[in-house]
């Protein structure tokens, strides 16, 4: 086979992860992201639909990752943030094209693509969203 | 009337200087700034390649058009680092701009014009009625053996433009191109780093093609040196440009604003697609543009481009060019080498 | 309600090279067995906490596979929680006592950690946060507890050095306790100083990569004294669930699952957190402990880290935290550590808790946590 990740199960996450695409329920308004399923809120009642979010956003807090997973280890260190969106979900990504003062509480950023994660020499390439100071 | 319905680059941050590069290899740094007239190159980071670089360039682009990515029917993008050799680029730089489903792709390859040749095929697919908008890129991350001489320009960024019939910033008022079966620079297939003629790549091939193309285009336009304001050729460093401007008689002054190359490196296929970019950052209506491309192997696309008064207003929407140029972080040699190992 | 605890039993907690899963299992389940004076057939079923021996040693099936191992065929199914498998494990067995199905359980937490690398671990261990929208994007657990560390510092002021003192104060306690993966002391300045994992989080912050084992007998109430003299009860059990993401939370500084299945605990037993006289709390990062410390109520939210400041979370003060050492000094073997609890909860609630033992000990609360909060258990043990 040549390679470890699963091919459909990243396939699957392509558009809302590249277009930062959520759900909103029309029942309660709530808007959610990641996406889900099922309203949480309003559960059988709800109806979801799917939302295109704004790509700008805020750090609520943040880290900066150390020790590293398998497959991360030549990036370390990075820092990896919680970030509400200006539309209102939360969601964690890393942050890039960092300074020191950068990483602050508050700090505006806005999304940018990337590479995530590359399967070795023979895999796919695993692409998303990151968030860099605006 | 075809042409530019919006424009867009990408520079990624860091910066390597000429000095920090010469002071490995035990290299004159000043002799080299001078003879290659550059002073500093771009390199992207780990998590940065080709789609990326296209998917930033090609969201400024789609910011200063206002059109919905559906309405895109081509993607173009031309590149020699396409991050798969077999899977499109263009279809991940689809997929992340929201274009769809419905629109037809292919990725092109004809060293660093392969930008500029997409946006021929995208404006014979809009002058053909077949589609309304498409989507041309020119985009790379481009390798270099350590120590060799293309080390000091082999840099990264790339540059998008969405051709189309409605509401131009720019008309593209005609096209023409030049190719050769001229082997001066060149890559196997599953080798790490390209080979060049040395010499070679100088008067027979970029000179011959960017030159012929320049004056073909010219030709058939029926337009002289005069009637343009600025000009722009493929850079592979500081210099072969300004000497091609020389041999074709132009004001050199012309030359200046598209000569990207003196801050951020050869981006390839991003090369005179970027320059024609900072251009038409500041272009005014009415005025005239000449792009040049060179793809070694090898040949040249020229285009004649005339600004329209769309242009003041739409590019407030976009980033532009200089301010990617501006906004740079220096490192060392040591940290180039880990950021270019990549992941 | 009332369960009896007759017997516990644990392995040593540490790096054991020379030990697979099974035999951790075994050491801790029949140390159980013999302590609580009963024989193997005597048991109905087992109840196994394992977080992921499928990822760490490539073994599913582990339930069947402890009790082939015994030489029994009774009913055995493992149960998972992430990092709180252990305590989830003891809530099915208590309810399968009392729901009167069976009389005799034997219940367990087993991890084997140590045969991949710590790369390896670390990815493992992000199972247990949501793949697809944490995971993906490189995130560790000590990043997912420094980034809550980093909220609370921010919302309430808590320290670096209160945070220290939790490493302080656990190590301290686990030089008491034969069985601690790390018995040594060390200072708030060495805490501060060790490597950086995941700022502000250093390496004395996080709980170690641990092999170990851990078992309880479960034994119906009114049986117990059939067995031994001590037994000692079960007396609460409450278990609530958060999102998996930590981004979904509504607070980032308040474990919600905690508060619920503390308070379900709580009600139960129409006791109250000043009512506790020890806790096992889950220390899996030094914040974690003083975020705990406020969701169980033994003191205001935001106030986690003063009770370090005033020492009221030692031996002998007002309300002792993690006298085993807890997660930080006896290590992590993730399934392990819910029983883990309830072992060192039964030894003290015994008096048998030697140096480290709490004066009068009588009412004690072991609380075990899921990922970055998703889960939580909390049990009263009563003597």
């Amino acid at each position: 086979m040549g390679h470890e990740s699963s091919v459909p199960l990243f396939w699957r996450l392509i558009k809302s992860r590249y277009q930062l695409i959520g759900t909103k329920c029309t029942t309660c308004g709530n808007v959610f992201y990641p996406p889900k399923y099922l309203c949480p809120v309003c559960r059988k009642e709800g109806k979801l639909e799917d939302i295109k979010l704004k790509k700008t956003g805020k750090i609520i807090t943040f880290s900066i990752v150390r020790s590293a997973p398998s497959g991360f280890e030549k990036e370390a260190p990075y820092p990896v943030a919680i970030i509400e969106l200006d539309d209102g979900p939360k969601l964690t990504s890393q942050i890039v094209d960092w300074k020191e003062e950068d990483l602050k509480i508050g700090r505006k950023v806005e999304a940018c693509f990337r590479r995530i994660y590359t399967d070795g020499k023979e895999g796919i390439i695993n692409y998303g969203l990151k968030f860099r100071p605006v | 009337m075809i042409g530019i319905v919006g424009y867009g680059g990408y520079i990624p941050r860091f910066r390597i200087k000429v000095e920090e590069i010469a002071a490995v290899w035990g290299a004159n740094a000043d002799s080299l700034k001078k003879g290659l007239n550059i002073e500093e190159k771009s390199v992207p980071s780990m998590d940065e390649d080709t789609a990326t670089i296209s998917v930033e360039a090609a969201l400024n682009a789609l910011k200063m058009a206002g059109i919905d990515p559906k309405e895109i029917g081509a993607i173009y993008i031309g590149s020699e680092s396409h991050p798969y050799a077999v899977k499109p680029t263009s279809t991940i730089v689809g997929e992340a701009i929201g274009c769809g489903m419905e629109y037809t792709s292919a990725d092109t390859e004809f060293a660093c014009k392969a930008g500029t040749a997409g946006i021929q095929m995208a404006m014979g697919l809009i002058q053909g009625g077949y589609i309304k908008f498409g989507l041309a890129i020119g985009s790379d991350t481009a390798q270099s053996k350590p120590g060799d001489a293309l080390e000091y320009t082999a840099a990264a960024g790339g540059a998008a433009f969405i051709i189309g019939k409605n509401n131009i910033v720019a008309e593209i008022e005609g096209t023409y191109s030049c190719s050769s079966d001229t082997p001066d620079f060149w890559r196997r297939d599953t080798v790490e780093y390209p080979s060049h003629g040395g010499r070679f790549t100088g008067i027979p091939a970029y000179f011959k093609h960017v030159i012929s193309a320049t004056k073909g285009l010219m030709e058939k336009l029926s337009l002289k040196n005069t009637d343009f304001d600025y000009v722009v050729f493929h850079m592979p460093n500081g210099k072969f440009p300004i000497r091609a401007g020389k041999m074709l008689g132009f004001d050199l002054n012309k030359l200046t604003h598209g000569l990207v190359v003196k801050k951020i490196g050869n981006t390839y296929s991003g090369s005179s697609p970027l320059g024609l970019c900072a251009i038409l950052d500041v272009a005014k209506p009415g005025e005239r543009i000449l792009i040049t491309s060179y793809g070694s192997g090898a040949g040249s696309d020229s285009f004649s481009i005339k600004v329209t008064d769309l242009i003041e207003e739409k590019r407030k929407n976009a980033r532009k060019v200089q301010d990617y140029i501006d906004n740079k972080e220096y490192v060392t040699y040591a940290r180039y080498t880990r950021l270019r190992r990549g992941i | 309600m009332k369960v009896a605890v007759i017997g516990i039993g644990s392995t040593n907690f540490g790096e054991h090279w020379d030990q697979n899963l099974r035999q951790l299992a075994i050491e801790a389940g029949t140390k159980a067995i013999l302590d609580g004076n009963i024989r193997g057939r005597d048991l109905d079923a087992i109840y196994l906490g394992n977080m992921s021996a499928g990822r760490f040693i490539g073994q599913e099936h582990v339930g069947a596979m402890i009790s082939g191992e015994l030489g029994l065929s009774i009913p055995a199914i493992r149960c998972e929680g992430a990092c709180a498998s252990g305590g989830l494990a003891l809530r099915q067995g208590l309810f399968s006592i009392l729901s009167g199905q069976h009389d005799i359980v034997l219940v367990g937490g087993a991890e084997k950690m140590t045969d991949l690398m710590t790369d390896g671990v670390t990815s493992s261990l992000m199972g247990a946060a949501d793949q697809e929208w944490e995971s993906y994007y490189g995130v560790t657990f000590p990043s997912l507890y420094a980034m809550i560390a980093r909220r609370h510092m921010h919302e309430f002021g808590t320290t670096r050095e209160q945070m220290a003192k939790v490493a302080v104060k656990n190590h301290h306690n686990g030089i008491l306790n034969p069985v601690a993966q790390f018995k040594k002391e060390i200072t708030i300045e060495e805490v501060i100083n060790s490597p950086m994992v995941a700022d502000p989080l250093t390496l004395f912050d996080c709980s170690p990569i641990t092999d170990g084992a851990a078992a309880v007998i479960l034994c119906k109430a009114e049986l117990a004294k059939k067995y031994v003299e001590d037994p000692i009860y079960i007396v609460g059990s409450g278990q609530a669930s958060d999102t998996l993401a930590l981004h979904d939370r509504k607070s980032l500084t308040t474990m919600n699952a905690t508060v619920k299945a503390a308070q379900e605990a709580y009600k139960q037993t129409g006791l109250t957190s000043k009512d506790i006289d020890l806790a096992e709390v889950h220390d899996c990062f030094t914040i974690a402990e003083i975020v705990a410390t406020e969701d169980l109520g033994f003191c205001k939210k935001g106030e986690g880290g003063k009770l370090l400041d005033k020492k009221e979370t030692e031996i002998g003060g007002r309300i002792p935290v993690n006298t085993s050492g807890g997660l930080k000094a006896v290590g992590h073997p993730v399934g392990a550590t819910g029983i883990k609890q309830a072992v060192e909860m039964v030894l003290q609630l015994r008096g048998k808790a030697g140096k480290r033992q709490v004066k009068d000990a009588k009412l004690g609360l072991t609380h075990n946590v899921g990922g970055s909060g998703a889960t939580a258990v909390v049990h009263i043990f009563s003597r």
